[in-house]
């Protein structure tokens, strides 16, 4: 449920950076979010429609960057990814290991449109 | 027109953490230890706030602000009843604090003379894992019936905690629960995590906490 939250940080951070800019209008925005995040796209989707109507960012497509969670086994060095879920290393069956990816949760880049500016 | 891409690479919730970062200034200008406790709902918070309260009582101001989904003040009246200040916050549904509701909630807490904060965040093993609130430790209230897996299905929060508190042992002979895996799954998660194991009920394994607490809150004072 704290989906609404996400979104709407996700919209205050897209149009501060949109009129630092001097945009007219913002295009896409990418989201990198890793798959230990959690967080569902659908529902941010949902709430991005209403919640940017009537802004510099209304119709803006939103484009979910997921990086899956990898990690290292402390005891035999494997890489391994994990789903939502912890489980053991896969060749050594180690529960002692480290996450090298998979916590990002950050706003990437903003596409924006400008008016042309007219020289004379 | 034309189309420009605009690098921004900002963390999504980097609003709150920098709400978070205020309060745990006005905290350190008032030298109130804080504790941010989460759980699931019915693993005994609020027990556990009422015991702690009752072993501290003669030699510390224990302020709570409680966190709950709906406008009921249950909790805070408790925390009230026991001779502590308490403060409610209505989160309007949401599943957990943010640090923006807790500024809010240490706008109507008398600062002033309190040795420890106690925030009770909402009952949820998810969300609340994600907003930093600016306390000066984590800890969470997991309980036996609750199942010994936990730690493998919710690990988010486990990873960032100081302190675990293992509730309602007097229940571990009526149900299934291996303390040895549940502990694995810890271990694997937040090695050395500092762990109490006690009963809210009985009272069994309070005062190891109670003194850990004292300890923190006398070092946090000498800086």
């Amino acid at each position: 449920m704290h989906e609404l939250s996400v979104t709407e940080s996700i919209l205050s951070i897209a149009l501060e950076n949109a009129k630092k800019a001097n945009a007219s209008k913002v295009t896409s925005i990418s989201l990198v979010i890793g798959r230990l995040s959690s967080i569902v796209d659908d529902s941010v989707q949902f709430y991005w429609d209403t919640i940017s109507e009537g802004t510099l960012c209304e119709g803006a497509k939103l484009n979910f960057k997921r990086i899956p969670a990898l990690l290292k086994c402390h005891d035999c060095q494997t890489e391994f990814e994990i789903g939502r879920e912890l489980t053991p290393c896969p060749n050594c069956g180690s529960y002692r290991s480290s996450i090298l990816h998979g916590e990002e949760f950050y706003l990437d880049s903003i596409e924006i449109e400008k008016d042309e500016e007219v020289f004379q | 027109m034309s189309a420009i891409r605009v690098p921004v690479v900002e963390k999504i919730l980097s609003a709150n953490d920098r709400m978070a970062q205020e309060n745990r200034n006005l905290l350190d200008d008032h030298h109130v230890f804080s504790i941010n406790i989460m759980a699931s709902p019915g693993a005994g918070k609020t027990s556990f706030i009422l015991q702690t309260i009752k072993h501290l009582t003669n030699e510390m101001k224990i302020g709570v602000i409680e966190g709950d989904t709906a406008p009921v003040t249950i909790d805070a009246d408790k925390v009230i009843k026991a001779g502590m200040p308490a403060v409610q916050i209505n989160t309007g549904g949401d599943c957990h604090l943010e640090a923006a509701m807790l500024s809010d909630g240490l706008n109507q807490m008398p600062l002033e003379g309190l040795d420890v904060l106690i925030v009770e965040n909402v009952g949820n093993l998810i969300c609340p894992a994600a907003w930093a609130l600016g306390t000066h430790i984590n800890l969470l209230v997991a309980s036996v019936p609750e199942g010994d897996d936990k730690p493998y299905k919710y690990p988010n929060i486990y990873r960032g905690l100081n302190v675990l508190i293992i509730n309602k042992t007097d229940l571990t002979p009526y149900v299934e629960y291996d303390l040895d895996y549940f502990r694995k799954g810890v271990e694997m998660l937040n090695p050395g995590l500092i762990t109490f194991p006690l009963s809210c009920r009985t009272g069994e394994g309070v005062d190891a906490w109670v003194d850990w607490l004292r300890t923190q809150v006398k070092q946090y004072r000498q800086g």
